[in-house]
């Protein structure tokens, strides 16, 4: 092997271990893109997201403004429950607290947890829509044939954009059987 | 590795290939894979072609004729999969193996072994993903896209999946490796970067993508079966995870493979036009900023396959206008094409018959595209079949016809006989007439609102759908005389080393046709378009 080929191998392998490299980067900023979404969706609201644990609002009633609040429940597929606003919808105050109550029912005549799943639309009102305590912050257990109310206690930002005067926000009922199965709650 | 590369510049004797099975399995020769990864694209091109049928078939008439509805969806999926990952992409990389080392004057590939790895891996993946066509609970249904929740439904051929798509993703990655290394390394003298034909530099800009996205498609797959098997909750809501996050995870690998598939299409006619119209490539270098920047662009606009998910209304306009920026650079591409022609003593030989179709079709899938860029009018068109139409156009005419293209304007030169022109124009008449037949009516189809991915439809969509149907029939007979033209091209007369009269290129400086070894010794032409002057 004379000198020039020497250094053409020499040059074919750090070229192809710089690119391997790229790849292998590449393969881990897919996995990167997971918490960037999730920061990118806290921080803009994106996906509807709210707060997740209990928050502290200080009340600041604004009564010249009148908000609808929209409750709409859904019960994902193969979860055996009943699941349902008691009231369909509200009409609030910004910056006024308030409670609204959903029932669940257990239709199967085993133990089960359940985990409800918020979204809240517009998505521009998602950051200003406080939960102070809502029964999406945890699991929730059911015995068999077991009925229950649970609470949601919230309050509406008064910097909500002026256009928005409907919030919606949606439960998506999930049975965490198989996702409690794999570790995941 | 050192060693591989030893043995190909050690041997000054010219020696022919080894005998029997050995030589392919075995294979390290440029030429020989590139042969094979042709074969293999040609060969998942009629398997993916026969689902196609399957799906006109059950289309043609309303009502639910000759499938279940579950078997039509597999259809639908393993198409996509097979004609994305199994047919275009290898044919690209077919035509790179064979083709650029002749250009720009390298004895071979620069990774050899490697080389024989890439492609052996493909028939091993196709065969796992075609063998859940037999597994209980169906093939892959939930669409090529694959998004959770859907997926995750999958029967027994779920992790068959997932795997078969690693392998296609590591075959992809060590291609495209390989070509890097060989365009920047093994150049004839003098060849700088700026000097390299547009085939070449399309295919070293496409590598940096696949390079780029094909590990997080990876990641994104592996992420669906950890989910399915391994507790994670990355994408199901119940254990706090996003299904909207695979959308974005898969499309922002989903639009620069788009590119993958059309930059090396780009290079093929840029080759082709400039030898028909006997003169240069108009505007070299602006062609090769022009790929740049869509590759560029095509990493920021991702968004755009998801409007209709929600997305904030700055969101939207970014990706909109993103989008649309992409008609600019493309635009250029097909200026300095028609500029080519302008003036040109043109003659219309089979592959410059199928350039020119590329031109004009794939403009019509590029402004169909621009429709579909505008996000409130996107809302109207998601998941119809107009959507269907304007990626058929992109990619059929587009993709496949600049391959077939490519085949004709090499063939001479890979079998040493010009390939009978009488079958080749019969081919592309009948191509290009019934690709318009089959996929123009599907444009009125999704403007009336017939959505994409259903094997039965209300009433008023029959007329189109008929015909539709009629015109891919059609289509998939026309690729028999294709065919054809491949069994009959050792029986025309000797191509001449130059093959067609306006070539220049170091590719038309080799015997036709090209001997195992080429090259050994770099050329001495100083750049590839003084060959000929």
């Amino acid at each position: 092997m004379d000198e020039h080929e020497k250094k053409l191998s020499a040059e074919h392998r750090s070229l192809t271990r710089r690119l391997l490299l790229l790849a292998v980067a590449m393969f881990g900023f897919g996995f990167l893109l997971v918490p960037l979404y999730d920061v990118f969706c806290e921080i803009t609201g994106f996906g509807g997201r709210t707060n997740a644990s209990a928050a502290t609002v200080e009340e600041a009633p604004d009564l010249s403004r009148e908000i609808r609040v929209e409750f709409v429940t859904t019960v994902n597929s193969y979860a055996p429950f009943e699941f349902a606003a008691d009231v369909d919808s509200m009409t609030v105050n910004p910056g006024k607290m308030y409670f609204a109550t959903f029932t669940a029912k257990n239709l199967t005549r085993a133990d089960k947890v359940a985990q409800a799943i918020p979204s809240v639309a517009p998505v521009s009102a998602a950051e200003h829509f406080t939960k102070i305590e809502c029964f999406c912050f945890t699991s929730q257990e059911f015995a068999a044939n077991e009925a229950r109310a649970m609470p949601l206690q919230f309050i509406v930002d008064p910097k909500l954009p002026e256009y928005v005067d409907t919030i919606t926000l949606q439960y998506t009922f999930f049975d965490t059987a198989r996702s409690a199965a794999n570790g995941a709650l | 590795m050192s060693s591989t590369v030893a043995d190909a510049l050690d041997h000054d004797e010219e020696h022919g290939p080894e005998k029997g099975i050995g030589r392919w399995l075995f294979a390290t020769n440029h030429k020989d894979i590139g042969t094979m990864y042709l074969i293999f694209s040609l060969t998942m091109f009629f398997i993916g072609g026969a689902m196609a049928m399957v799906i006109r078939s059950e289309l043609a008439i309303p009502g639910l004729q000759f499938v279940h509805p579950e078997f039509f969806n597999s259809m639908t999926t393993m198409h996509a999969l097979i004609m994305v990952f199994g047919a275009v992409m290898p044919a690209f990389v077919g035509l790179a193996n064979w083709m650029i080392p002749l250009m720009i004057g390298a004895p071979d590939m620069a990774l050899p072994r490697m080389n024989n790895w890439s492609f052996w891996i493909l028939p091993v993946a196709f065969g796992i993903l075609l063998s859940t066509l037999f597994m209980p609970g169906g093939a892959p249904a939930g669409g090529w896209t694959m998004y959770p929740p859907l997926i995750l439904q999958t029967g027994d051929a779920f992790p068959f999946l997932i795997f078969s798509v690693h392998l296609m993703g590591i075959s992809s990655i060590m291609g495209a490796i390989n070509v890097i290394v060989t365009i920047i390394n093994m150049r004839a003298p003098d060849m700088t970067l700026l000097k390299m034909p547009m085939f070449v530099w399309t295919w070293l800009i496409t590598a940096y993508l696949l390079i780029a996205v094909m590990p997080v498609l990876a990641g994104a797959v592996t992420m669906l079966l950890t989910d399915q098997f391994f507790g994670t909750s990355f994408f199901l809501a119940a254990g706090g995870g996003d299904p909207v996050m695979f959308q974005h995870i898969f499309w922002f690998f989903g639009h620069p493979e788009v590119y993958i598939m059309i930059l090396p299409a780009f290079g093929v006619v840029s080759e082709i036009i400039p030898t028909f119209a006997r003169k240069p490539l108009f505007g070299h270098d602006s062609m090769v900023y022009a790929a740049s920047c869509i590759a560029f662009l095509s990493f920021i606009v991702w968004a755009h396959h998801m409007f209709t998910v929600g997305m904030p209304l700055t969101g939207q306009l970014f990706f909109m206008f993103a989008t649309m920026l992409i008609a600019v650079p493309t635009g250029v591409k097909v200026f300095n094409w028609v500029a080519t022609m302008w003036r040109g003593s043109m003659t219309f030989e089979t592959p410059m018959l199928f350039s020119l179709a590329f031109v004009f079709l794939f403009t019509i899938g590029g402004f169909s595209g621009l429709m579909l860029a505008a996000a409130p009018a996107d809302i109207q068109y998601h998941d119809t079949y107009f959507v269907v139409a304007h990626f058929h156009y992109v990619l059929v005419p587009g993709s496949v016809f600049a391959i077939m293209a490519g085949a004709y304007y090499w063939l001479p030169k890979w079998t040493g006989h010009m390939y009978s022109e009488r079958l080749g124009k019969l081919h592309f008449w009948t191509s290009t007439i019934f690709v318009n037949v089959t996929f123009f009516p599907m444009h009125f189809l999704g403007l009336a609102g017939m959505p994409r991915r259903i094997p039965d439809y209300s009433t008023q969509f029959t007329d189109f759908n008929t015909i539709a149907s009629i015109g891919a029939i059609g289509f998939g007979v026309s690729q028999l005389i294709f065919v054809a033209v491949l069994l009959t091209a050792y029986k025309g007369s000797k191509a001449t080393d130059r093959v067609w009269e306006g070539t220049r290129g170091l590719e038309w400086t080799v015997p036709s046709p090209a001997p195992y070894h080429t090259f050994e010794t770099p050329p001495k032409a100083r750049i590839a378009s003084e060959v000929f002057e």
